[in-house]
């Protein structure tokens, strides 16, 4: 029955993963790339890792693709012009592709002797995010505190490069606003009657 | 037959495998070899809790997550480049960037 589900799964990722990179529209490319992290968020489930299959739904699907597709539409380009003139890299692509596979499968036939059958995703514990829980913060706190770092620098890294300040655009200036004194805001006259000021 | 070790490692490889095609097949499209390299991370990371599930150790999901914190850096900070690239020539093609000095 799991082995059932695994090729299920397997091949709806494989088969998404190839029109990520088939499909025509860049739109397309997107939606298929979620139903391909979708589906491998399955197999990872099959196999009892559930929070790094809940991290990838929400990680991948939720920021990332939605990321892509937010760009992908924002871009005005011409995608049907960029697509010209793939169909002469598919040789080059199929050899480099071949030779991957190649060098892989040598790799695992060679390497993996004793392959343990037996799965267990929560070594120690009971449910597999209290096994991640209780090394996450003791074990590999510095790393979890460098991926927090990585991801502020890269945030703050996409902030700088988008950000722009378009001219002639009336802003909001806090600092200005909050140094206003009384004095320099208005003035008292006092006019005599049918003089002016 | 059992559901294995092995059976992870080949989706896995062939996973990786259509990412680096893609890569080569969408020359011209610098978006479309972004989510190519997406695919590359998705199957390492499955090669990663794979083997950290079957071989009873949890530390193989720790650098799984790791490697999607930087998967995600790296799709924003592409795209934040990609975005900044566009509105400074109008187009997205790879094969122009390097007119792009200084």
């Amino acid at each position: 029955m799991a082995l059932i589900a695994f090729y299920l799964m397997a091949t709806v990722t494989l088969v998404s993963a190839l029109m990520v990179i088939m499909a025509r529209n860049p739109v397309h490319s997107v939606l298929w790339l979620i139903l391909a992290f979708f589906s491998s968020a399955g197999l990872l489930v099959l196999i009892g890792a559930e929070f790094l299959a809940m991290l990838l739904v929400v990680v991948y699907v939720g920021a990332v693709a939605v990321l892509f597709l937010f760009v992908v539409m924002m871009l005005d380009v011409d995608f049907v012009e960029l697509k010209d003139g793939t169909l002469r890299y598919w040789p080059f692509a199929m050899l480099v592709g071949i030779v991957f596979a190649a060098e892989i499968v040598l790799a695992s036939v060679l390497g993996v002797h004793a392959r343990p059958d037996a799965f267990d995703a929560a070594p120690g514990a009971d449910t597999n995010a209290e096994a991640i829980g209780q090394v996450m913060y003791t074990q590999y706190l510095l790393l979890f505190q460098m991926a927090g770092i990585v991801l502020l620098i890269a945030m703050i890294g996409a902030i700088v490069l988008t950000l722009r300040h378009r001219p002639h655009v009336k802003r909001q200036n806090i600092a200005k606003q909050t140094s206003r004194r009384r004095s320099d805001a208005y003035e008292l006259k006092d006019p005599k009657p049918g003089q002016g000021i | 037959m059992e559901l294995g070790l092995s059976h992870y490692l080949a989706v896995s490889a062939a996973l990786f495998t259509i990412g680096v095609v893609g890569i080569f097949v969408n020359r011209k499209n610098i978006i479309v070899i972004l989510m190519a390299i997406e695919l590359i991370l998705l199957s390492v990371n499955l090669n990663l809790i794979a083997f950290s599930v079957f071989s009873g150790t949890i530390a193989g999901q720790i650098f799984a997550m790791l490697v999607l914190t930087v998967a995600a850096a790296e799709a924003a900070v592409g795209l934040a480049i990609l975005v900044v690239y566009f509105r400074n020539r109008g187009d997205i093609s790879v094969e122009n960037v390097d007119l792009m000095k200084g």
